[in-house]
C-alpha cells in the first residue's frame, strides 16, 4: 500500500481493536508500530512527541495518535490516525449499546442475575489502581491528606465543592506555587553556603 | 436541549480528564449521573463493558452513554438513529479537545517541559489524580451496585473482596475477573 494516510488509517485502526485497557497498554504497541515496524519516527521523537500528550489532558492514546498523525502528515494526518484509534471501540460499543439495552439488563433475568455479581467486582478494579499508583507517586504520611481529602469532598456530593474539575485546577496551581517556593528556598540555602562566614 | 448539553459536557471532560481512563470516571460519573441522565447502576455496567472491549474507557464510555442518554432523556428520542446521532457526538466531543491542544499547544509545551510551571503542575496533580480515582470507586459504592438488602449487601463486599484480591495480588486479567463475578452473581442471585 502506498498510501500513507491509508496505512496510518489502518495502523490504527488494528491498534484500536486489539488493544484492551487503553492508556500504557496501548502505548507501547503504537511505539512498535510506529517505531520499528513501520519506521515513521525515530524512538526519540517518538518519546518526545509522547512526554508532550502525557502532559495534555484528555484520552493518551488518542493524544498520541493526533500527535504522531500531525507529525507525519498535518493536520490531515492527525484526524485520520485519530478516527483509527477511535472507530474499532466506538464500532464494538455501539453494537453493544444497540443489543444490550438498560431495559434488557433490568428485565431479562439473567443478565440483570450477572451484572449483579459484576457490580461489586468493578469496584474492586477501581480500589486496586488507587493503591498502585499511590504507591508508585510515593505517597507519604504527610502527603496522604490530599487524595483522602479530595475523595471525600467529591463523593460528598456538596454542590461546588464536590466537583472534581476544582481539585484538578487546585492541585496544578498549588503544585506550581509548592515548587517554585521550594526552588527559591533551594537558591538561597545555595547562596548563604556561598557567603564567606 | 440534550445534544448540545451532552457535546458540552463531554468537551468538559475532554478538557480536564487528567490522569487517565479510571481518574475520568469521578468527572464523567459527576457530569452524566449526576443530573440523572442514567443511573449509577447503568454507570457501573458501562465501565464493566469498557473493561472487556478493546480501547480506551473515554471513548467506550463517551459512545455508550451518548446512545442511551438521548433515549432515558425523552421517548422522543426513543429510536435507535438519535442514539447513534448522540453516540457519534459524544465521541467527537470527548476528542474535540486532544486535537486542539496538541496540535496547537505542543511547541508550547515541549519548550517548556522542564520548567517550573508544567513540572509543578504535574507534581501538584499526581496526589489529586490518586484522590479522583478513590473518589469514583466510592460513588459506585452505593445501594444501586451493592444492594439494599444485607443478604445482597454481604455476597457483594464478599465478591468485591474477592476480586481486589484476584486483581491487586494474583494479578489476573480484569476481563477474567469480571467473568467470575458474572457467573457467581447468575449462580448466587
Amino acid at each position: 500500500m502506498k498510501n500513507i494516510f491509508f496505512r496510518l488509517f489502518l495502523t490504527f485502526f488494528k491498534i484500536g481493536a486489539f488493544t484492551f485497557g487503553g492508556g500504557w497498554a496501548m502505548i507501547s504497541i503504537i511505539e512498535k508500530e510506529i517505531v520499528d515496524r513501520n519506521k515513521w519516527l525515530a524512538r526519540e521523537e517518538f518519546l518526545d512527541l509522547l512526554a508532550v500528550a502525557q502532559s495534555l489532558p484528555g484520552i493518551l492514546a488518542v493524544n498520541i495518535s493526533v500527535a504522531v498523525g500531525d507529525k507525519l502528515r498535518g493536520m490531515r494526518g492527525s484526524i485520520v490516525a485519530a478516527l483509527g484509534t477511535i472507530l474499532p471501540s466506538f464500532l464494538i460499543i455501539l453494537t453493544i449499546a444497540i443489543f444490550l439495552t438498560p431495559d434488557l439488563i433490568k428485565t431479562n433475568d439473567a443478565v440483570s442475575r450477572i451484572f449483579m455479581g459484576i457490580r461489586p467486582a468493578v469496584v474492586a478494579l477501581i480500589i486496586a489502581p488507587v493503591i498502585t499508583s499511590a504507591r508508585a507517586a510515593k505517597i507519604s504520611w504527610r502527603t496522604v491528606a490530599i487524595p483522602v481529602v479530595v475523595a471525600l469532598l467529591i463523593w460528598s456530593k456538596i454542590p461546588f465543592i464536590s466537583n472534581p474539575i476544582l481539585y484538578i485546577v487546585l492541585g496544578g496551581a498549588g503544585g506550581y506555587i509548592w515548587l517554585s517556593r521550594q526552588n527559591r528556598r533551594m537558591h538561597e540555602a545555595e547562596n548563604s553556603e556561598n557567603l564567606p562566614s | 436541549m440534550i445534544y448540545l448539553r451532552l457535546i458540552w459536557t463531554y468537551i468538559k471532560i475532554g478538557l480536564f480528564g487528567f490522569g487517565g481512563g479510571y481518574a475520568m470516571l469521578a468527572l464523567i460519573e459527576r457530569e452524566i449521573v449526576g443530573p440523572g441522565w442514567i443511573t449509577s447502576q447503568m454507570f457501573t455496567d458501562i465501565v464493566a463493558i469498557s473493561q472487556m472491549t478493546p480501547g480506551p474507557i473515554g471513548i467506550n464510555s463517551a459512545t455508550y452513554i451518548g446512545y442511551v442518554a438521548p433515549g432515558e432523556y425523552s421517548a422522543a428520542f426513543a429510536s435507535p438513529l438519535w442514539g447513534i446521532l448522540g453516540s457519534i457526538l459524544c465521541t467527537l466531543s470527548v476528542v474535540l479537545p486532544s486535537f486542539l491542544l496538541v496540535i496547537y499547544t505542543s511547541h508550547l509545551i515541549a519548550r517548556h517541559r522542564d520548567s517550573v510551571v508544567v513540572k509543578g503542575i504535574f507534581t501538584g496533580l499526581r496526589p489529586v489524580v490518586i484522590g479522583l480515582i478513590a473518589s469514583a470507586a466510592l460513588l459506585l459504592m452505593n445501594g444501586e451496585n451493592f444492594g439494599y438488602e444485607s443478604a445482597q449487601i454481604a455476597w457483594s463486599v464478599a465478591l468485591c473482596a474477592a476480586a481486589f484480591v484476584m486483581v491487586y495480588f494474583l494479578k489476573w486479567h480484569p476481563i477474567l475477573i469480571i467473568c467470575l463475578a458474572g457467573v457467581a452473581g447468575y449462580i448466587i442471585y
